[in-house]
């Protein structure tokens, strides 16, 4: 191997490293943060897996399958309401 | 009839509740990024660990109003797909593009260098350490440049043209959508974060000097926060003034409704304070107000900057009466022309959806010449009556009231706080003071929120000014569903809440216990 790109890969190798090794350490060490994380995910759970599942479909995208009949519809609605 | 209405107004409530509740959190990062990064700065100054220990502290309530707050807006996209779908369609790509960006921008930006702000202490350089602070500030406040740039499309829509093919708008210019109001819109927001923050670090360090608790770190916040919650507020005021102008140019309805202004007139005073009438009407005799203390000229100035300028009130504007530069009285469209010509343009709509239909090439042309003729009126085709498109005067004036004396009680909170923490001593033994800083803490958010108030109810019944009200704007949807949401993300917005209050209560008091003092000096 050409030593230029031994040193390239080295080095994006050990940026790659310090950049686990930040979020790593990072996270390992943390005191008020585990009860923040624990809120995202909980906060993150809610909002995606039974908010958006549940309650917010996005009527559009998940009752027409292309964007002439989106449109269709939307001029429906928009010429029906008064 | 009734239950759109219900879906109308519950959709609504839903929208501002999260909006609301969203709007707790984002000024406070806005600001509080900034503060930490100037103490961060001032640390790699002058390498005194006193700076180092005030930026970790307030690193770390920014850090729980971030974890509190992030994704709290993504609720206001979920309530756009399913309750307002009419809306994101017809907005098209003008609001998508804005959201777009800001959702790579704010996830890319923050999730780098707020990770290496609060990890990277040690293990990277200290420069690209204030980098990544600085970075994070600069991500949170170019993240809200998008939001507030397409939330002043739908004020000021501009850069786009209707295709009834698609049946939405398509923009034409990008550099568009950059307009006045969103200049001033987005500055004023910003700006106000920091005010906010600058109180949030004055409220808290009162605590300590109450407290009696690292007093010096405490003088030490006090000066960094009341210096940038200062420059902050004094550039609210300035954008605000700007946000004036550009309402009287682009929503003069807005404006007239901020003052609860009937009749207008030239050199026009502006209420003080006072008691609007509810039983006005644009079209009856009855006083604008219970009662009234006015500033002479006041509005003329604020909203043309001119002391003797004609500023319309609502019953002018529904009757198409204005003034021109040179004071010359104009007839613009009335209110009642406007449904007509709204009414109009749906016309042209459908003849453009039938010959459509029937493939009819020159059919289709005639009826979108027409509706380009009639569309900036479209919306107004949806009103039965000029009354429906006059917005809630009462909780518009009032707001706006609650905004401006809040604000001007914060400058001289401001003035206050600096004058007497360079004063040695003064503001550590005044014990009724801290007690007022501390009490004034929520007042700011009640100030920021009236501010949002005053925009967003100011503009109804638009969700695109002129071309899209809100009932035009609502899904085929139920009621009961909105309902249920709607005390769903009550609950868990004042669980989210009650969460960040006591985490940050937590770690203040926690903190309190600490000597945050290597260097006592300050």
């Amino acid at each position: 191997m050409n030593p230029n790109t031994r040193s390239v890969s080295a080095a994006i190798s050990d940026t790659a490293n310090k950049i686990w090794h930040l979020y790593y350490d990072g996270f390992r060490s943390m005191t008020v943060g585990r009860t923040l994380w624990l809120i995202i995910i909980v906060k993150v759970v809610i909002f995606f897996g039974i908010m958006k599942l549940l309650f917010f479909p996005d009527l559009l995208k998940t009752n027409f399958d292309n964007d002439s009949q989106r449109a269709d519809h939307v001029r429906n609605e928009l010429l029906k309401k008064r | 009839m009734d239950d759109l209405m219900t879906v109308v107004d519950w959709s609504r409530w839903q929208f501002a509740l999260t909006a609301i509740y969203h709007w707790l959190f984002v000024p406070l990062t806005l600001g509080l990024s900034l503060i930490v990064a100037v103490m961060e700065s001032l640390y790699l100054k002058t390498k005194s660990e006193k700076w180092l220990a005030a930026t970790k502290f307030w690193m770390t309530l920014f850090g729980i109003n971030f974890a509190i707050g992030v994704a709290t807006g993504i609720i206001l996209e979920f309530e756009f797909g399913t309750n307002w779908s009419n809306y994101s369609w017809f907005v098209g790509d003008i609001f998508g593009a804005p959201l777009a960006i800001e959702g790579l921008l704010a996830f890319f930006m923050e999730a780098t260098f707020v990770a290496v702000m609060f990890f990277g202490w040690g293990k990277v350089s200290p420069r690209f350490h204030l980098a990544s602070t600085w970075l994070t500030w600069l991500g949170a406040s170019i993240s809200a440049l998008w939001i507030l740039v397409a939330n002043a499309w739908m004020q000021y829509p501009v850069g786009m043209e209707f295709d009834p093919g698609q049946m939405r708008n398509v923009m034409d210019n990008f550099w568009a959508l950059f307009s006045g109001i969103a200049v001033n819109k987005y500055m004023h927001a910003v700006f106000s974060g920091w005010a906010l923050s600058g109180v949030f670090v004055i409220g808290v360090s009162a605590w300590f000097l109450y407290k009696k608790r690292n007093v010096p770190f405490a003088v030490r916040s006090i000066k960094v926060g009341g210096w940038i919650g200062l420059i902050g507020l004094l550039l609210t005021m300035w954008t605000g003034d700007g946000s004036a102008v550009e309402v009287t140019k682009h929503q003069p309805m807005k404006l007239a409704a901020m003052e609860g202004l009937y009749r207008g007139g030239y050199s026009q005073g502006i209420v003080a304070a006072g008691l609007v009438n509810p039983d006005k009407t644009w079209n009856n005799d009855e006083d604008e107000y219970l009662f009234d203390i006015t500033v002479p000229y006041g509005l003329s100035i604020l909203a043309k900057h001119d002391l003797n300028a004609f500023v319309p009130g609502i019953s002018d504007i529904v009757e198409g009466i204005d003034v021109n530069e040179n004071g010359d009285t104009i007839n613009t469209v009335s209110y009642a022309e406007r449904i007509k010509l709204g009414k109009l343009s749906h016309e042209a709509l459908r003849e453009y959806d039938l010959a459509r239909a029937r493939n009819d090439r020159a059919a289709m042309d005639a009826a979108e010449q027409k509706l380009r003729e009639y569309y900036p009126y479209f919306g107004y085709g949806y009103f039965d009556s000029v009354d429906e498109a006059i917005p809630p005067v009462g909780v518009t004036f009032y707001s706006f009231r609650v905004m401006v004396i809040l604000g001007s009680y914060f400058l001289l909170f401001f003035v206050v706080a600096l004058f007497l923490v360079y004063k040695k001593d003064w503001l550590q033994r005044m014990k009724w003071l801290q007690i007022v800083a501390m009490v004034s803490v929520p007042f700011m958010w009640i100030c920021s929120e009236a501010g949002w108030m005053v925009a967003e109810v100011g503009r109804q019944p638009w969700t695109v000014q002129d071309l899209l009200p809100t009932k035009a704007a609502i899904s085929e949807i139920s009621s009961a569903s909105v309902i249920t949401t709607f005390w769903l993300f009550a609950l868990i917005f004042t669980v989210l809440l009650v969460a960040e209050v006591s985490i940050m209560m937590r770690q203040i008091g926690k903190n309190s216990t600490k000597n945050l003092e290597i260097d006592n000096s300050h």
